[in-house]
């Protein structure tokens, strides 16, 4: 049971942000930007960082949706998987696994990211901006976790409402949808 | 210095959203709605919030800053950030405030930290499910502001002054994106 009251039918972060729906706003856009807007990392490794951040901050809601994101991106199931089991040994390249290694440093503190990680990053052909946006995304990862787990937001009854959710992250994005969620009351799905 | 090139002498996150403005929009937005948008709880019950999370997160920017705005919001009453921060005491503010304080307290260390009797303490204490709400999300999003203005090692004063005048703008200004700066 959620710590105040959100709709029955929308699970994690969607009820928080249909709950107050002006602060959703920045957040939404800010998400938007980062995860979906023009960037030299892919979408996909855009959303490693979320994962990484959201399974090493425990937070099963955001761990399996943006896993789900992350896997459809890359149509397998391998990296995202071995990725948050060790990052050193997932089969990505040095630049990506570099600013991971950032992004996991940031989700503990931002004091423990060192002059050495941010040097092995830009060898690797990390760019400022790269590490600018890897930096923010974890950090919003982290308001994102402690939003949805703080308030204790429920998880979802059945898991394919994260592939469902993972489409929409996909093929929609992260702002709300034009139409709003009641179309995910159980009785009334299309 | 910074790990990446953002504009010298300027401090703390302001330099960050100088030197990524498209993001840099929407964060202030969020910080300007949660801390001065119409509330229940003051501006400074809001900013303490801000200060607390940052001073338990140990980024010192966003602790000096925002503790600067919530003495200039105090007042007379400016003790209580000291007391609150420094002292960890909580016997100069309500009940409901403590409370809520302890919420923001576990958020920052993690959100499965806060537990039903940390709500219920401050339900009882007279707390509404929104300020419940926004208490928690002040936290998150500080923890996020921490971790950006620590993460990047972006420029953090040490003169005390220079907080001062910053809280000052903070409460006559509040939070608008700052401008790029004429070269």
């Amino acid at each position: 049971m959620p710590y105040i009251p959100l709709q029955e039918h929308l699970p994690g972060i969607t009820g928080l942000l249909e709950y107050r729906k002006d602060t959703a706003e920045p957040i939404r856009e800010l998400t938007q930007f980062l995860l979906r807007g023009p960037n030299s990392l892919s979408e996909a490794e855009r959303e490693l960082i979320a994962t990484v951040v959201s399974s090493g901050n425990n937070c099963t809601f955001c761990t399996t949706a943006h896993t789900a994101a992350a896997d459809r991106l890359l149509g397998e199931s391998n990296t995202c998987n071995m990725v948050k089991e060790n990052i050193e040994t997932a089969p990505l390249g040095n630049k990506m696994k570099a600013l991971l290694q950032i992004a996991d440093k940031v989700r503990e503190n931002g004091k423990l990211v060192t002059p050495e990680l941010i040097q092995k990053a830009k060898q690797s052909g990390a760019s400022d901006l790269e590490i600018h946006d890897t930096v923010l995304i974890a950090a919003l990862f982290c308001l994102y976790n402690r939003y949805v787990d703080g308030l204790a937001t429920t998880l979802p009854d059945e898991n394919s409402y994260y592939n469902q959710l993972a489409e929409r992250l996909v093929l929609h994005g992260y702002t709300r949808l034009p139409q709003g969620y009641d179309h995910l009351k159980k009785n009334n799905s299309i | 210095m910074a790990y990446i090139q953002v504009e010298e002498q300027v401090p703390g996150i302001r330099s960050l959203v100088l030197f990524r403005p498209e993001t840099g929009k929407y964060l202030y937005q969020l910080v300007q709605l949660l801390l001065r948008g119409n509330h229940s709880l003051s501006e400074a019950e809001r900013e303490l919030i801000a200060a607390y999370v940052s001073h338990r997160n140990g980024c010192i920017f966003c602790t000096n800053s925002h503790a600067a705005a919530a003495r200039c919001l105090y007042g007379s009453a400016a003790f209580i950030v000291d007391e609150v921060l420094i002292n960890r005491t909580f016997g100069c503010i309500s009940n409901k405030l403590k409370f809520l304080l302890q919420i923001a307290g576990k958020v920052q260390l993690s959100g499965e930290a806060v537990l039903l009797e940390d709500i219920a303490a401050a339900k009882n204490a007279g707390a509404s499910d929104i300020e419940i709400h926004d208490t928690v999300l002040i936290a998150a999003t500080f923890s996020m502001f921490n971790r950006y203005v620590d993460g990047l090692a972006s420029f953090t004063p040490n003169d005390d002054a220079i907080y001062t005048e910053m809280g000052k703008r903070m409460v006559e200004k509040g939070y608008q994106l700052p401008e790029q700066p004429n070269k």
